[in-house]
């Protein structure tokens, strides 16, 4: 028996690709990243993107996801890219696509894609993590805390089995906002495996014992690469330049 | 009155549980109303997790329905997995909806749709999390009423001390009627408390409120008889019927949740009721009778509803949706309408004729070709006589290879055992029939990588089917039959390595036959289990079998009696006072057909045979062909 394959020419190639910047906000960043990849896939199909397939009996849609912040972190600094198989104007694809997704996945950015992989731009990520129920007192001692240590080893239950990762050499900045409220600012550079926002809380309870009373509120601020100065820059800037400069 | 919003309360229980996001609401098409601009608040529950509720058509139905409505809101609520129950109860919030996060206790109606009588334990979970007395006669004018509906409700004598009311049959109408009645008792100013409301519920004659029924019983423990206690309140209370779908178009925009779900595509259904006949069926019978949706309203349904969504799959949904009189036509048009948006079709697919072929051809035209399902349900030719499932061997098998030699790679078969009448032979000759599925793929291919998957169901005797009266098989039974059969199977082993068995200890259907064909006083049991933790019964890694059974007995309730006793023809049976329209005579006639091996024809194709429901309830089939077409296409990008 021969094996059947599609009728028909082969799927239409890309002819242009999109880098989108998206949101995950509010009770929507409990969202994990098949939920999201779900729902991004029927909002192309809502918004009518003409979307690149690859070929075969089931196609999809061409998407490349970039680092996506774990469940239960908001973001305002996700992004992904898009292969279309006919040209369009990116700021309608965005609108068309923030219309067709629900309240709190939100499109932010759209911009056709530059030289260069985006993926490799990723260079680290700024955080803002809330500790409920910690003092401004006791957030500074166990960030002094870590900062005094050259490594901190801390365990974490991969699909692979537990493993032992050192957060300490990942961590860029960390320091409290002012305020009265235990905020810090974090920046961490992207390794592998990814030292996350929880890495960093399970460091912090081993060198100080810290224990928020309830879960910590995280968002990613920032993706991008990291500038002179040591901070999380735009990592679309270079697409926006070459955008600018094309007819 | 403001209601509160759980939510901020909520929040910070979430990242300590299981999928969180199955809690937050917020999907595409999902319909928040401001509490104070409508009358009436309905909370919908389905009395499962959130991932088997939120496809349910019924519950989306009914949303929209009533979210239409300028004097209503409804919200959904579902039952919540045990990790999040102990952070509610430790946090002392109640049991919410996931549009608003509304507390369910301040709604002023909790409709539960009951697929399966296996989510009683989850209603009375909801219920007591929602501070709701577990007992409607403990319940005042500030608590909502309870409504039980979906198909279990057809037998709702086993939660009748802790649902208010029930309604039997298509909920599209009767909403409504509820509705009026709530919007005008509450301007009123309450006249007459909860009792009031009830009483009026149950006059219309389509509102079942047992309180208003008391049961007697024989020393022997039979029932006496099951008679209304006051003035006003009718001897039987019957089913509802839509009776021309194409003016209920529902769900128009089908919610599309983000979280994973059992069904994630678009479905419409194409017809409702069914006329097959199959004496095992519940759905069959209690449906009747069939009605069709027009061509042209499935086109437009079905292209509506994939620009709410942006879902990938059609589902054509019914009873036996090759037997739309124009599934031909109908397949044929949506795979030229989509053949360009990788948007495939399915339907579930039982009947085994040729036909069958050439649509599931035109369903998979530029896809895979996968996996056939096909529905026998009895291992041998005389046992299907007795099921009244019309299929030969010899018709299975033809159509079988065709498929075969069409590309396809995979038959599934669906049986059930424990069937009245049922001996070893009967199911060991599954056995011979998936072998020959596997020679005849054989042959048809020249290859001997072909599959076949025989999935088998332990069988209910259910409420207003011919097979009311059955006698259950014990599981002990069922298991030992399906034992052997597995033996018989792998005996040929050159055959047998192809042929993969999937099925399901007999216990828990013992138990969904108590409670399926239970009485008030299983009640009790229910409530037991619940107290000592039984929850999602349906689920087998929660689901305790000795629970159930130790439970049966400190309530006093032989498990026995109510499943494996035969019933005589004058035993007044538990739901005899609801009317599903069909003559409890000619059921009977049906069952000693069916002891007689003696077939029935569909009424669709032959004369009325008169099973009473279009005579009872002033209905009639509708059924095509019209001749018309899907709507003229409007292209899509």
């Amino acid at each position: 028996m021969a094996r059947r394959t599609p009728d028909g020419p082969p799927p239409p190639p890309v002819v242009q690709r999109l880098r989108v910047r998206f949101a995950k906000r509010g009770r929507l960043r409990f969202t994990s990243h098949r939920d999201f990849a779900r729902a991004f896939e029927r909002a192309l199909r809502r918004a009518e993107v003409p979307m690149a397939y690859s070929a075969g009996f089931s196609p999809h849609p061409k998407i490349s996801y970039v680092g996506a912040a774990p469940t239960g972190v908001a973001s305002e600094a996700e992004y992904l890219e898009i292969g279309l198989a006919r040209e369009c104007d990116p700021e309608a694809v965005g609108a068309a696509l923030d219309a067709a997704l629900p309240d709190g996945l939100d499109i932010v950015e759209v911009l056709p894609a530059g030289p260069g992989s985006l993926a490799e731009r990723m260079q680290a990520s700024h955080w803002r993590i809330e500790l409920p129920g910690v003092s401004v007192g006791e957030a500074g001692d166990a960030l002094r805390a870590l900062h005094a240590e050259e490594s901190v080893p801390v365990e974490r239950l991969t699909k692979d089995g537990r493993r032992i990762i050192d957060v300490r050499p990942a961590i860029l900045a960390v320091a409290l906002k002012p305020g009265e409220r235990a905020i810090m600012d974090l920046v961490v550079r992207q390794v592998t495996p990814a030292v996350r926002p929880d890495d960093i809380l399970a460091a912090l309870r081993i060198v100080a014992g810290l224990a928020p009373a309830a879960p910590p509120v995280v968002v990613r601020l920032a993706q991008g690469p990291i500038d002179e100065n040591g901070a999380v820059s735009d990592p679309l800037a270079p697409d926006r330049a070459t955008a600018r400069t094309s007819p | 009155m403001p209601v509160l919003n759980l939510f901020p309360a909520l929040e910070p229980l979430l990242p300590k549980v299981s999928k969180p996001i199955q809690y937050v609401g917020g999907e595409l098409n999902a319909q928040v109303t401001d509490w104070d601009s409508v009358a009436v608040h309905w909370a919908l529950m389905y009395p499962d997790a959130y991932e088997v509720g939120l496809p349910n058509q019924g519950v989306q139905i009914l949303y929209e329905v009533l979210n239409e409505r300028d004097d209503t809101l409804a919200e959904r609520t579902y039952a919540v997995w045990p990790d999040l129950e102990a952070l509610l109860r430790e946090h002392g919030i109640s049991q919410f909806t996931v549009d608003a996060h509304r507390p369910v206790a301040a709604f002023d109606l909790l409709g539960v749709s009951f697929s399966t009588e296996l989510g009683y334990t989850n209603l009375l979970t909801a219920l007591d999390l929602a501070g709701i007395p577990l007992h409607a006669a403990d319940r005042d004018e500030s608590h909502p009423i309870v409504v039980a509906g979906g198909h279990a409700a057809f037998n709702p004598e086993p939660i009748a001390d802790f649902v208010d009311a029930a309604v039997l049959g298509d909920g599209e109408q009767v909403v409504g009627t509820i509705t009026d009645i709530v919007r005008d008792w509450k301007q009123e100013g309450r006249p007459g408390g909860r009792a009031e409301l009830l009483v009026r519920l149950a006059a219309t004659g389509g509102v079942y409120v047992p309180q208003c029924y008391d049961v007697s019983y024989l020393p022997d423990g039979r029932i006496e008889s099951i008679l209304p206690n006051r003035p006003g309140v009718p001897e039987r209370v019957t089913k509802h019927t839509v009776l021309n779908l194409d003016e209920w178009p529902y769900p128009k925009a089908p919610l599309v949740p983000l979280a994973e779900s059992v069904h994630e595509r678009m479905s419409v259904e194409i017809f409702r009721g069914c006329t097959r006949g199959c004496r095992f069926c519940q759905a069959g019978m209690i449906t009747r009778p069939v009605r069709e949706r027009s061509i042209e309203t499935v086109g437009e349904m079905v292209d509506r509803g994939l620009r709410a969504t942006g879902f990938e799959e059609v589902g054509l949904l019914s009873l036996s949706s090759a037997d739309h009189s124009e599934i031909g036509e109908m397949a044929k048009q949506l795979a030229d309408r989509y053949e360009h948006d990788k948007i495939s079709l399915s339907l579930p697919s039982t009947r085994v004729d040729a036909f069958n072929i050439d649509l599931a051809n035109e369903f998979s035209r530029s896809g895979r070709r996968s996996g056939l399902t096909f529905a026998p349900e009895g291992g041998s030719e005389r046992l299907r006589r007795v099921i009244n499932k019309m299929v030969s061997k010899d018709d299975l098998i033809r159509t079988v290879s065709t498929a075969y030699a069409q590309g396809w790679r995979q038959v599934k078969l669906y049986f059930m055992c424990g069937l009245p009448t049922e001996t070893d032979e009967d199911v060991l000759e599954i056995a011979e029939m998936a072998h020959d599925v596997i020679r005849a793929g054989r042959e048809a291919t020249g290859s001997k990588d072909i599959r076949c998957t025989v999935s088998i169901g332990g069988f209910v005797p259910k409420p207003h089917t011919p097979f009311q009266w059955a006698s259950q098989c014990a599981p002990d039974v069922v298991d030992d039959r399906l034992r052997k059969l597995r033996a018989a199977i792998n005996a040929d082993r050159s055959l047998g390595r192809n042929v993969g068995m999937r099925y399901h200890d007999g216990e828990p259907s013992l138990i969904e036959g108590l409670l399926s064909r239970g009485d008030r006083r299983v009640g009790a049991v229910i409530e037991a289990v619940w107290r000592d933790g039984g929850r999602f019964d349906g689920w087998s890694e929660h689901f305790s079998f000795q629970r159930w059974v130790d439970c049966a007995a400190s309530a006093g309730v032989d498990v026995g009696w109510y499943t494996t006793r035969e019933r005589d023809a004058d035993e007044v049976l538990p739901w005899d006072h609801l009317d599903s329209g069909l003559d409890k005579q000619w059921l009977w006639d049906d069952w000693q057909d069916a002891m007689a091996e003696f077939e029935q024809d569909d009424c669709r194709w032959t004369p009325c045979f008169d099973c009473g429901v279009c005579s009872n309830l002033g209905t009639d089939i509708q059924v095509g062909p019209t001749g018309r077409s899907l709507l003229p296409l409007v292209p899509r990008g």
